[in-house]
């Protein structure tokens, strides 16, 4: 299996400055290594910093301490020193992120949303949007609704044009921030089996799954963080 | 009323000193043809928009041995030519002419005569406006910059309005030529059917703009490039009928009202060229000696 | 050049007014294809910034090189001024707050758009006004009042004309100061949609001044925030935005009024 992502030593807090310079500190010492077709759970309880571990990797979050080494081509990318322009590079090509929240430009239809990254990708326009359509028809999103905003959707709506979006384009790697909250039975199973498809490509995939039983069923491994957890001073 | 001692003025009006200092800009002025040249401009005993321009440039180039001819509109007898011409009379006591082909150096407004000028003429423009760009940049500052650096896509802009406009460039005087293959000048309020005759002509241009205290010029043989597009070449005014009364074909026409019924005729609009035509014995459908004139009178 | 090679690279520029600071010590690299935004509250620095940097204003320090079409690298303020102002008509564009500053508002909009494009040599009626035509259906707006000035215009749609009127030279690089700023918010969010599709569209490459650090999210790749003339925080715009580290960023962010 070859080495996609290297996790060596990292450590966050976050300093408010307006709040008379508080120190929150969140964890440290994190190393963690992702093999393609890992599908690793994150594990821990509620702000234990599972959210922030991933935006780190996606270097969403400033990392001050260690480093996050991601494959990227045929380098090694360091997440925490790379400039911006190679970490959009890396999240252009290489890593997929898709949030709990979608967020988008007013106006935009929802085609267009999911069809953004291809076309960032390099990807021909016409296969983009056969390809667009193909998810979005496969998540139960209904074509009368294809070239509307999705910011009139509902709230599971959104969350499956996000999914679409994120696995429109195969990342060799991808984080999922709660692919399934707010999903009901059906459209659950549909997207676990779009995690499955992408794992079996030999995706490498980090990923927060608060349902036990979807965890259970795609993930190769669990990586627990409370353990790296820093007590607040206060 | 008195009449003024001629004496008691310099020759030509000017002190010596001015006419060196506009001589001196002219100078400039043939060496980068096209190209405005700031002068001194003084006050002259006439209000500006009179020409007072082309009046201090043709007081710096007059000499007692040269005959001088003054056209406003082409013709010789309009009230700006009459009293221009007795000016000079006046300040400089030299032969004046109506006679083109006779004159050394012609003042003009708003038109090139139609005979042909020689080697050794001197035609200078009255100008009100010497910059061509001010129509669409009203910067100084920034026209200036524009010639310097020979940007000179706006004066496009202005033939490209007048096509979405009016279906043609519909510019008809002040039509913007390129001097010399480099400056972009303003003819001066001249109708563009005079615009060819200043390309490669072998008289000297001149042109002087008193209120914006402003001379340039074309010497002889100079090419004078009128501006257009591929697709929407530049042309001349055509008239449907020749000159009413010297039946010339190729002239510039003005129109004439005749009465408040739409009476109408069209005839040249430079004088001595339509007299000498009509002395000639040529004759135009209203004159006098044509053979509508015999059987029915105008129409 | 390939495409490792930053289109605009600046190093410590200044510019004093007098004693008065405009702006000190900044540097960036700028990349083809990759959108800058400078944030900040009114007199941060961030328009003498842009003003320095898009060749308008001399600074007092500093130097700005940028990559030619031509493959050579040259220092724009080291230029002679006409190949500075080619350059600026050409291959740069610059979109003022106030489409009033970058239009002429007594020629047609078929003219204004056409305008570069006979600066640069265009002499053929026909296809200057066929593509001036693409251009406004570019930016949404009727063929049928190409020959209107754009007086008659909104303030939405002058400045998308104003757009229109820079992109038609097909520049690489395109300085932007406010642009979205005296739109009410249903325009905006058209005009930020528009900008965003001709950025991605035509791998602009692009530094915009904005102080609504929604515009800097939805069109920047990288942020750089001022304060007192002074850059205080760099990075990309969500890292920035989501995770600011410097005080000052962090009260602009947690300033944000939430509809």
């Amino acid at each position: 299996m070859s080495e996609m992502m290297r996790v060596e030593n990292i450590a966050k807090s976050f300093t408010l400055h307006v709040q008379q310079g508080a120190v929150i500190p969140v964890f440290k010492n994190i190393n963690m290594t992702m093999n393609a077709g890992d599908c690793i759970a994150l594990t821990g309880a509620s702000g234990a910093g599972k959210s922030t571990f991933m935006r780190m990797v996606y270097a969403n979050y400033v990392c001050h301490e260690g480093n996050i080494f991601v494959r990227h081509l045929n380098d090694w990318v360091d997440m925490v020193h790379a400039e911006p322009h190679t970490i959009l590079n890396v999240r252009r090509h290489t890593l997929g992120y898709v949030s709990q929240f979608l967020r988008v430009i007013p106006r935009v239809s929802t085609l267009d949303v999911v069809m953004e990254p291809m076309k960032i990708f390099g990807i021909a326009a016409e296969e983009a949007q056969v390809k667009a359509e193909g998810l979005l028809a496969r998540l139960n999103i209904p074509p009368a609704l294809w070239s509307l905003s999705p910011l009139t959707f509902s709230g599971g709506e959104q969350q499956r044009v996000n999914i679409a979006r994120g696995f429109a384009t195969e990342y060799p790697i991808m984080l999922l921030d709660e692919p399934t909250a707010s999903l009901d039975a059906e459209n659950k199973a549909i997207v676990l089996d779009l995690i499955t498809e992408a794992k079996d490509r030999g995706t490498a995939i980090l990923g927060i799954f608060h349902d036990a039983a979807a965890r259970d069923a795609i993930c190769t491994s669990e990586f627990d963080i409370s353990q790296y957890r820093v007590a607040s001073d206060a | 009323m008195e009449m003024v001692d001629k004496q008691s003025y310099n020759f030509a009006y000017l002190d010596e000193q001015t006419k060196r200092m506009i001589r001196r800009a002219l100078l400039k002025a043939v060496a980068i043809p096209g190209y405005q040249v700031p002068f001194a401009s003084r006050e002259m005993p006439m209000p500006y928009g009179w020409g007072t321009g082309g009046i201090q440039v043709t007081a710096a180039v007059i000499g007692p041995e040269d005959v001088l001819k003054v056209i406003d509109q082409g013709s010789d007898d309009t009230t700006n030519a009459v009293s221009i011409r007795k000016f000079f009379t006046k300040v400089t006591n030299v032969e004046t002419t109506e006679d083109t082909a006779k004159a050394t150096v012609i003042q003009t407004r708003h038109r090139i005569p139609e005979t042909d000028l020689t080697e050794g003429q001197i035609l200078v423009y009255q100008v009100p406006i010497p910059e061509p760009l001010r129509f669409l940049e009203p910067r100084e500052t920034e026209t200036r910059k524009m010639h310097a650096m020979e940007e000179y896509g706006l004066m496009h802009v202005k033939l490209y309005e007048d096509i979405s406009q009016h279906g043609e460039i519909a510019t008809t005087y002040a039509y913007p030529v390129e001097v010399a293959g480099r400056y972009m000048m303003d003819p001066s309020p001249t109708p563009k059917f005079d615009n060819p005759k200043m390309d490669r002509m072998p008289a000297l241009q001149l042109f002087g703009a008193g209120r914006e205290k402003r001379i340039y010029a074309i010497p002889p043989y100079t090419t004078v490039k009128s501006l257009d597009f591929d697709d929407h070449k530049f042309s001349i005014q055509k008239w449907e009928q020749p000159c009413a009364l010297c039946g010339a074909e190729e002239s510039f026409l003005d129109e004439v009202i005749l009465d408040d019924h739409g009476g109408r005729m069209f005839v040249c609009s430079d004088s001595h060229f339509c007299q000498t035509r009509q002395d000639e014995g040529h004759r135009g459908e209203m004159s006098p000696g044509h053979p509508l004139q015999k059987r029915e009178g105008v129409q | 050049m390939t495409p490792q090679d930053p289109l605009l690279t600046v190093r410590d520029i200044a510019v004093h007014y007098g004693d008065r600071v405009g702006c000190e010590q900044v540097s960036f690299d700028l990349f083809p294809g990759e959108v800058l935004g400078i944030v900040g509250e009114s007199g941060s620095g961030k328009s003498t910034l842009l003003n320095a940097v898009s060749g308008q204003l001399l600074p007092s320090a500093g130097s700005i090189h940028y990559n030619t079409r031509l493959s050579d690298v040259r220092e724009i303020y080291e230029m002679s001024e006409p190949e500075r102002r080619f350059l600026m008509r050409t291959d740069w564009a610059f979109v003022h707050q106030n489409p009033r500053d970058g239009l002429r508002m007594g020629v047609s909009a078929g003219a204004n758009i056409g305008e570069r494009l006979m600066g640069v040599g265009w002499r053929h009626y026909g296809e200057i006004r066929g593509t001036a035509a693409s251009w406004l259906g570019k930016v949404e707006i009727a063929d049928d009042r190409m020959d209107d000035t754009p007086s008659t215009f909104s303030g939405g749609m002058q400045q998308r004309l104003q757009i229109a009127r820079n992109l038609v030279s097909g520049p690489r690089l395109v300085f932007m100061d406010e642009p979205t700023g005296g739109l009410d918010v249903s325009v905006q969010a058209r005009l930020l949609d528009l900008l965003r599709g001709l950025v991605a569209d035509l791998n602009l490459s692009v530094v915009i001044v904005t102080h609504d650090l929604a515009v800097a999210r939805l069109l920047s790749h990288r942020l750089m925030v001022m304060q007192g003339g002074r850059v205080v925080e760099s990075g990309l715009t969500d890292q920035v935005l989501d995770d600011p580290q410097h005080p000052y960023s962090q009260l602009l962010v947690s300033s944000i009024l939430q509809v």
